[in-house]
């Protein structure tokens, strides 16, 4: 079954990232690049977004369409990035997820 | 609840669990098989009564649940295939309950959905029972099972025992529940709805299932101890007409000196293991209160000591100031009042914030300002309790009750 793996950024992650020094962002760095070698076998596909302040959102509902700056839910938490993986189940995906060592919110959704 | 109907209960309770994970086990379908399984549950709930509980109530029970999945699952063909092939006697099979208890208390399923599927799927309760017992509305328990039935099925929640990995987490959900179960049958019990059907009875044979499935589990132990414990003083907490006795003024006579030695043995079994937790040690305060003659030969120290032991493991509040009430019976140099009035108040800042709100530990500062000669700081103290307990702070008096009595 596959799943998509939804990484969110907190402000507060952003910050402390921003305040790093050179040497403890490329740890981080290093860190997301050792989870992906580590479980490649089981990911599909996998991309980082660009920051939100470059979002743009259509709203398609009303009569004419409505195109908004930023992402489509004004908040702290944002979307960063996604991996698809294939796994057997959601506990599979679960274990995956929790080793996850960026950002402090991960939501797993299963793909049709 | 009457002893007819709690033998009807004791009787679905002992088969229905077992007869969904079979079902779940041919069929392959979580959601299919527990949906034929309650149809079962409540035609025997239907029926029995009248025409009295058959001979071998699992047999009936399953063959009601198979004509049932043919005819409601007629037009799934692979369904009705494994239906037509499932004949009484079924194999022997391992129990598979465990799996049934895990999926059921899924993490990734809310809480309140958790306890209701487990109530259904592994005790054999109905949806209405279940509204009955939580006092809310039945339709609100149907849509919680459905959309975690849902859930499972569309996220592919597993059907199987974790890997050891996962374990002590998965099981610390499971006995979640079950201890929520527990308090919400045990502080409900004794009240005015004597039809709702008694979740403290369903709690006590959850964790006695679990424990008998989970031997080398000592939480599963300290649990069912926990359970065990609390039900053999359960003739002494009330009085006839109805109202609260307090632990201190039970009769100790009516307590049940078999089960709580059995409890004993629960637990020297579970410290065997060499793997303490928060319910192994909740379950040795618990027993020596159980086994002390009377309040004043309990043996407070211990107690203080063992919730010394469960702070260290899960910091509490709530737990905090049991411990200083503990001290305050205990005998000086290392009890006594004065030393539990320091205690409390060298309590953390952010733990005196949250029992602020919290009766007892206003209660407990009346009582030993009261016996420190300080009655004008004891009479604030008094009214702050009193002024939260006249608050519908309906929660806080509930947990009052669990403590106390």
């Amino acid at each position: 079954m596959k799943y998509v793996l939804l990484f969110v950024e907190t402000e507060r992650f952003a910050r402390d990232l921003e305040s790093m020094d050179e040497e403890a962002r490329q740890a981080a760095y290093d860190a997301v690049g050792r989870w992906f070698a580590e479980h490649a076998a089981k990911i599909t596909h996998s991309a980082h977004l660009r920051p939100s302040h470059t979002a743009t959102t259509l709203r398609l509902e009303g009569d004419e369409p409505l195109v908004t700056d930023g992402p489509f839910v004004e908040g702290k938490e944002v979307v960063s990035g996604y991996a698809e993986i294939e796994v057997a189940d959601l506990d599979e995906a679960l274990a995956v997820a929790r080793s996850w060592p960026a950002c402090p919110v991960v939501e797993i959704r299963p793909v049709d | 609840m009457d002893d007819a109907q709690r033998e009807l209960a004791r009787v679905v309770r002992e088969h229905a669990g077992r007869l969904t994970a079979c079902l779940v086990r041919v069929l392959g379908d979580f959601a299919a098989a527990e949906d034929v399984m309650q149809d079962a549950v409540e035609t025997a709930l239907r029926r029995w009564p009248a025409e009295g509980v058959p001979d071998h109530p699992d047999a009936w029970l399953l063959t009601v649940a198979r004509r049932r999945g043919l005819d409601v699952l007629r037009r799934r063909a692979v369904y009705r295939d494994k239906l037509a092939r499932l004949a009484w006697p079924v194999p022997a099979e391992p129990d598979d309950r465990l799996k049934l208890i895990f999926t059921c208390c899924h993490p990734a399923l809310p809480r309140q959905a958790q306890v209701a599927l487990t109530l259904r799927t592994v005790c054999g309760l109905t949806t209405a029972q279940i509204a009955a017992a939580f006092l809310v509305k039945e339709s609100t328990v149907a849509q919680r099972i459905t959309r975690a039935k849902r859930k499972i099925t569309d996220a592919r929640i597993p059907y199987r025992v974790p890997s050891d990995a996962e374990l002590p987490e998965r099981l610390g959900q499971v006995l979640t529940v079950i201890y929520l179960l527990f308090n919400e049958g045990y502080l409900t019990s004794g009240g005015d709805r004597p039809h709702a059907r008694d979740l403290a009875d369903d709690a006590e044979w959850l964790a006695a299932t679990l424990a008998r499935l989970v031997p080398r589990e000592p939480e599963a132990l300290g649990l069912l101890a926990l359970v065990r414990l609390h039900q053999a003083r359960a003739a002494a907490r009330f009085t006839p007409d109805g109202s609260l006795v307090l632990l201190r003024d039970q009769d100790r006579g009516r307590w049940d000196r078999r089960a709580i030695a059995e409890a004993g043995r629960l637990i020297e079994r579970a410290a065997a293991l060499r793997r303490p937790g928060p319910y192994q040690l909740q379950a040795a305060i618990v027993a020596c209160h159980a086994e002390a003659p009377g309040w004043d030969d309990t043996d407070w120290l211990q107690i203080a000591l063992l919730y010394d032991m469960l702070l260290a493991l899960a910091p509490s509040p709530v737990h905090r100031l049991q411990r200083v009430i503990a001290l305050r019976h205990a005998p000086p140099p290392r009890g006594g009042a004065a030393v539990a009035l320091a205690e409390l108040d060298a309590l953390p800042p952010g733990d005196r914030r949250t029992l602020d709100g919290y009766p007892p530990y206003h209660a407990t500062r009346a009582e030993l300002l009261r016996a420190l000669g300080r009655p004008a700081d004891a009479a604030a103290a008094d009214r702050r309790a009193l002024d939260l307990t006249a608050n519908p702070a309906q929660q806080a008096l509930l947990e009052q009750r669990l403590v106390w009595t």
